[in-house]
């Protein structure tokens, strides 16, 4: 059998080293619709996952794609699917479906510019906010963005571990550029490579209770077939998992749902600083237009203005306690994004009108070159 | 302190053009692949994506430096290889005023004469080794010779790593013939100086 974890140095391009980074976590199963840019993500786990003894599905559309992962995921395999935005809107619901089932799984966004066909393959981040609130009902999520072909090797192993972790589906905002560049990727020994799986469940199966908070909030899972009663429903269910319709039910569930990431945002939330100790003003970014705000701020410090960024890699849960420390000491903001303001909005939240929060915005189809965010920063200065 | 000319050295921008289908794409994934695996050094590597790919008019993007790349397009290239008259137009406007334009020199004709460029028939060599497809591998080894962007074996090698199994010994000879062509220009440029300064050896 083909090794799944292909240790050492190689030209990739973002979405080749997304779907070596699920092979890496442990991915076995992937379901899937093509569609540009994310179409090279499916193609690479087509040739692998049958190297490595797991399962490659091409379904009828995204819905369906969406459904074989959270099935994939309760028959006890690591599962993903990968995707742009039209296929992204067709899977919300099922999205949803495993946020209420809390079921683990790895959902790839290589995002283009939209709404509707759009720009299919030219680059766009205007998905971001689809990722919080897409599906329907009051939930948490999570959502990585990465910056380059090795970050989302990393970034989706991370996404693994934190859908077996948390339970639920866990986003990855690439997009085009991402997707389809090339740079180094260096791929480690297996032995450097910390992947997590489900708690599962111990004692009696008769006891057994499918949503069962345990320490960390999250329940042990069983897989369907180990002997345990496993009832997976959308509609409100309570610890065992049956429908019940009212409103106490209603709010444990949504209570365990959110709860289980909005008290574990320090595990889950990564950001990056840059120049941000001396930083007058800080740029707030994230995925391929953080490579734009890099750019700014190393010839704008050239030129002695004082910038910083915080590179946001987590995106959602938004890192709202880090923005607004910087608001206590910071004198202006820029939000950097290929959307015209998704991101910005939240950061306008968080600094609260301490300081004034601007925008470099673009519709989508291109990167926005650092030119713009260093005339946005002399503007400011 | 690291001034701005230091800088300049230190990162190449290039821009490969041409038709699609010629190999643009790959050649340019070679170039890259050559400074970041062969070369140790850091490199980005874009592709134009869509319709043009597959016919029009397609370019690739490379950076590579010795340091971090954040920002991976290139708006201004050092280095600028035209294998189409379309290539051509649409790119040499955006060249540095010092930069490194290598052209086929039956597919493109420079429009301006003050514009110094260095020429090799890749697609005709291509031709005469029986393989057209192979003029952008040419063109890789003339680029190799002529700019020392990458280090020759370096590039060697991620040619024989890129191309079909079966066909890298044809690939490789491909790339020393273009290679080949290089080093001779640079022989007949650098006599030429000599001629015309006057200098004696």
């Amino acid at each position: 059998m083909e090794k799944a974890i292909l240790t050492g140095k190689y030209y990739m391009t973002g979405d080749v080293a997304c779907a070596e980074g699920a092979l890496a976590a442990g991915c076995r199963f992937f379901g899937g619709y093509p569609i540009t840019p994310a179409t090279e993500i499916a193609e690479r786990m087509a040739v692998r996952l049958p190297e490595v003894g797991g399962t490659f599905i091409q379904m009828e559309d995204e819905i369906a794609a969406m459904a074989t992962v959270l099935g994939a995921s309760w028959a006890g395999v690591k599962s993903m699917t990968a995707t742009s935005g039209p296929g992204f809107s067709l899977m919300m619901e099922n999205i949803g479906l495993g946020i209420c089932t809390e079921t683990p799984c790895v959902v790839v966004n290589v995002q283009r510019g939209g709404p509707s066909t759009g720009l299919p393959t030219q680059s766009a981040q205007g998905d971001m906010m689809q990722a919080r609130w897409g599906s329907h009902g009051h939930y948490e999520i999570i959502a990585l963005a990465p910056s380059s072909p090795q970050e989302i090797f990393y970034q989706t192993i991370t996404a693994f571990n934190l859908s077996e972790t948390y339970r639920l589906p866990v986003l990855i905002m690439s997009d085009e550029i991402i997707g389809h560049m090339s740079e180094r990727v260096v791929i480690p020994d297996k032995k450097d490579i910390k992947t997590l799986c489900r708690p599962k469940p111990k004692g009696r199966k008769d006891r057994f209770k499918l949503y069962e908070p345990g320490p960390n909030g999250v329940a042990a899972m069983p897989a369907a077939g180990e002997g345990y009663n496993v009832h997976v429903t959308g509609l409100t269910h309570d610890e065992k998992g049956y429908p019940i319709l009212t409103v106490e039910t209603q709010m444990e569930m949504i209570t365990r749902l959110t709860a289980k990431i909005s008290k574990n945002l320090n595990d889950i939330i990564q950001t990056e600083p840059y120049f941000l100790d001396d930083a007058e003003m800080v740029l707030i970014s994230y995925g391929v237009s953080a490579r734009t705000s890099l750019a700014a701020v190393d010839i704008a410090r050239k030129q002695g203005i004082k910038v910083g960024l915080l590179r946001l890699i987590t995106v959602w849960p938004f890192p709202e306690e880090q923005i607004c420390e910087l608001a206590e000491r910071v004198k202006r903001f820029i939000t950097v994004e290929i959307n015209m303001g998704q991101i910005h909005r939240e950061v306008q939240r968080c600094v609260g009108g301490k300081a004034p929060v601007s925008l470099v915005g673009h519709p989508g189809g291109t990167i926005i070159p650092p030119d713009r965010v260093v005339e946005k920063l002399k503007e400011a200065f | 302190m690291i001034n701005a000319q230091d800088e300049h050295r230190r990162t190449k921008e290039i821009i490969l053009t041409g038709f699609g289908g010629q190999g643009i794409i790959l050649a340019g994934r070679i170039l890259g692949e050559a400074a970041a695996l062969g070369d140790h050094r850091e490199s980005t590597f874009i592709q134009s994506y869509g319709p043009e790919s597959r016919g029009g008019a397609c370019s690739a993007q490379v950076i590579v430096s010795d340091d971090i790349i954040h920002y991976p397009y290139v708006k201004h290239p050092d280095i600028l290889i035209c294998m189409s008259q379309v290539g051509y137009e649409k790119f040499i406007g955006t060249m540095k005023p010092n930069g490194i334009l290598l052209i086929d020199q039956d597919l493109v004709h420079p429009r301006s004469k003050k514009q110094d460029f260095f020429s090799i028939p890749a697609t005709r060599m291509a031709e005469e080794l029986g393989h057209k497809m192979m003029a952008n591998i040419i063109m890789l080894g003339f680029l190799t010779a002529v700019t020392k962007v990458v280090s020759l074996s370096a590039a060697q090698k991620a040619v024989s790593k890129s191309v079909p199994e079966g066909t890298k010994e044809i690939n490789i000879h491909a790339f020393n013939r273009g290679c080949d062509y290089g080093q001779a220009k640079l022989k007949g440029r650098a006599k030429k100086a000599i001629g015309q300064t006057g200098a004696i050896l």
